[in-house]
């Protein structure tokens, strides 16, 4: 399966030219710039592993897209995504999110059901075996 | 304005409280000279005042109404303190395109001001029963609408306002940098529980976010509101397993009374659910009952605005929609319906700019072009996710981003599950459509004129979007706008 998380999982993946426009779009508003990456795309994992923190300092496009190398790089199985931060008042969050990198083999999830009284279930996401 | 006045406030008392009738200019209702206090609570009324009533009258007559006056003197006014709880007219401008030399009645934008004292903290009925009550059926004007409000820090601060927000309600669906994707399940009544699911889950595995409910479906003979619920989570989860995201359906707990409502939001909270749906119908207590329970549950709540468009529509008379969405962010809720601009139902550009400006920003300036006539600050309450939705599809994703920009839910119903190639493929056509024009843009490339360039070229790896281009290419819906603003531009000094 093809995990849809992130906000260009749709299009084919990006190339590094393309990658870079978005972190220059991302730099020209102001936004921090973060890398995460993970073995664990679970839909509820939030709180992927970071590479270093975000790059509150960094107005370099290609500064950033050597970090985002880097991760890849000391990562190569794991998904990789870019993070762009916006810390004015009223936001504080993130703008933008989007995957660079895929494991060749990207893991499946499955759904156990547990039957509760009422015909509810209860649904678990999990890792398939 | 030349126009024969009645004589002033009196202000002598032992006159003013003689018993009978008197204008309600001389009772004190039009004050010309009233400077607002930043704690008054201002309204702005579109006034036709009947033959014969002079502008000043009729909104002094509406500023009575809507707060202490009754048809007659009362010497009972003189136990309050009468002159800090009447609304003050205090000013009376002519609208635009109206009155003589037009075909049109005169119009007249009155401006009123309520002290703070007169509402009850956070109640949207309260409010409204002094703001649209009585007055709107009042003999002394032909035709009343409330164009905007100028809500005071001080009274925004007595609401919860959105249970959620779009700021936290992307965090929890993990979800950025790009309008939502959404559709109403269709047909909208008859479907069986189990058929229904299977539209959720084509949908949502296909590629878009949520799937919804439609105003009237609540829990009818071909589809009771419990089987709704267990076969739309089975499609929810089944699809947030497929493709690693999470996944929401908007379960309409819209129902006769509270406890129904309670009933049918818990049980949508107990199967996992993300988000809960109600009408506006429900009316304005239930809707802040509502916003409450959602807050207390991590729940995100959208509002379908069933009803609006017999008060809002129409220049003359009723409620704007901008005041609506006024009520709605302090009421509380997370999604409301606000139009497309493009789509099927009412939208002018302008106005629909300003709903938008209402619902998403921390501080609305005034914007006289988009019809709002005050500095709206909006003391932190959170931010309400504008949904467009009614006649829009893919072939005019570049409009739809270039109007309502990112922070929306644009929901194409006919648009997914019409798609020829079936429900999935209309899905996959949205989502590849948006995200491709979203890249574009933050490239920095020209999508209003580009628009169709992009899509063609998305469709070139996507073929689901290839036929949804070739299906609904030449639809559009160019009907000229009802809802307008008038308003003359006024060159501003260099």
């Amino acid at each position: 399966m093809r995990m849809t998380q992130g906000t260009f999982s749709f299009l084919p993946d990006l190339t590094d030219k393309q990658v870079r426009a978005q972190v220059e779009y991302a730099l020209d508003r102001g936004w921090a710039v973060s890398v995460e990456h993970t073995a664990d795309p679970h839909p509820r994992n939030v709180y992927w592993e970071m590479w270093g923190q975000p790059m509150f300092d960094l107005r370099d496009a290609a500064g950033v897209v050597q970090e985002i190398k880097a991760c890849k790089a000391a990562f190569p199985a794991h998904f990789v995504k870019v993070n762009a931060f916006d810390s004015t008042r009223g936001w504080e969050t993130i703008r933008l999110s989007f995957i660079v990198q895929r494991p060749a083999q990207e893991p499946a999830f499955a759904l156990e059901r547990q039957e509760a009284e009422g015909r509810t279930i209860r649904y678990t996401i999990g890792r398939a075996v | 304005m030349n126009q024969p006045t009645a004589p002033a406030m009196i202000r002598d008392a032992a006159q003013r409280y003689k018993a009978g009738v008197m204008p309600y200019k001389q009772m004190g209702y039009w004050e010309p000279e009233y400077v607002p206090n930043d704690t008054d609570v201002i309204a702005l009324f579109r006034i036709t005042p009947q033959e014969g009533v002079e502008p000043e009258e009729a909104a002094a007559a509406v500023a009575g109404e809507s707060s202490t006056a009754t048809w007659t003197v009362v010497w009972t006014d003189r136990l309050t303190a009468c002159e800090a709880y009447r609304a003050k007219a205090y000013r009376v401008d002519p609208v635009p395109g109206t009155g003589a030399g037009t075909s049109v009645p005169a119009q007249y934008f009155a401006y009123i001001a309520y002290d703070l004292d007169l509402f009850e903290e956070g109640s949207i009925a309260n409010l409204t029963a002094s703001i649209i009550g009585n007055v709107f059926g009042f003999k002394a004007v032909k035709a009343l609408r409330l164009e905007d409000m100028r809500i005071p820090v001080a009274y925004l601060k007595t609401f919860q306002g959105p249970p959620t927000g779009i700021v936290v309600e992307r965090e929890r669906l993990d979800k950025f940098g790009r309008p939502l994707l959404g559709a109403t399940v269709k047909p909208k009544l008859g479907l069986s529980g189990k058929n229904y699911g299977r539209v959720v889950y084509e949908a949502l595995k296909g590629g878009l976010d949520f799937v919804k409910d439609d105003e009237n479906i609540n829990s009818q003979a071909f589809m009771h509101w419990r089987d709704r619920f267990l076969f739309v989570m089975e499609a929810v989860n089944r699809a947030a397993a497929d493709t690693g995201e999470v996944k929401g359906h908007y379960l309409n707990v819209t129902a006769a009374t509270m406890e129904d409502l309670y009933e049918r939001a818990e049980f949508a909270k107990e199967l996992g659910s993300v988000i809960v749906m109600i009408d506006l119908v429900i009316g304005y207590t239930a809707i802040q009952s509502m916003a409450k329970w959602a807050r207390r549950n991590n729940m995100i709540l959208h509002l379908h605005r069933a009803g609006h468009s017999t008060y809002t529509r129409q220049k003359t008379h009723g409620v704007s929609f901008r005041v609506i969405s006024k009520w709605m962010r302090m009421a509380g809720v997370d999604h409301i319906h606000a139009g497309t601009v493009v789509g099927k139902l009412e939208g002018d550009p302008n106005v629909i700019a300003g709903i938008y400006d209402t619902l998403r920003e921390a501080h609305t300036p005034a914007n006289l072009q988009h019809g709002l006539f005050f500095d709206q600050p909006w003391a932190g309450l959170r931010k309400v996710m504008p949904v467009a939705s009614g006649g829009i599809h893919v072939g005019q994703m570049h409009q739809l981003i270039t109007y309502l920009g990112e922070d929306v839910v644009l929901q194409f119903g006919g648009g997914t599950i019409g798609h020829p190639m079936g429900i999935q493929a209309g899905a996959t056509a949205n989502r590849v459509a948006l995200e491709a024009m979203i890249q574009a843009r933050n490239e920095g490339r020209d999508i209003w004129n580009e628009g169709p360039e992009i899509l063609h070229q998305a469709a070139k790896a996507c073929a689901p979007l290839k036929a949804a281009l070739d299906t609904w290419k030449d639809i559009s819906f160019n009907y000229e706008s009802t809802d307008t603003v008038d308003y003359v531009a006024t060159p501003t000094p260099a």
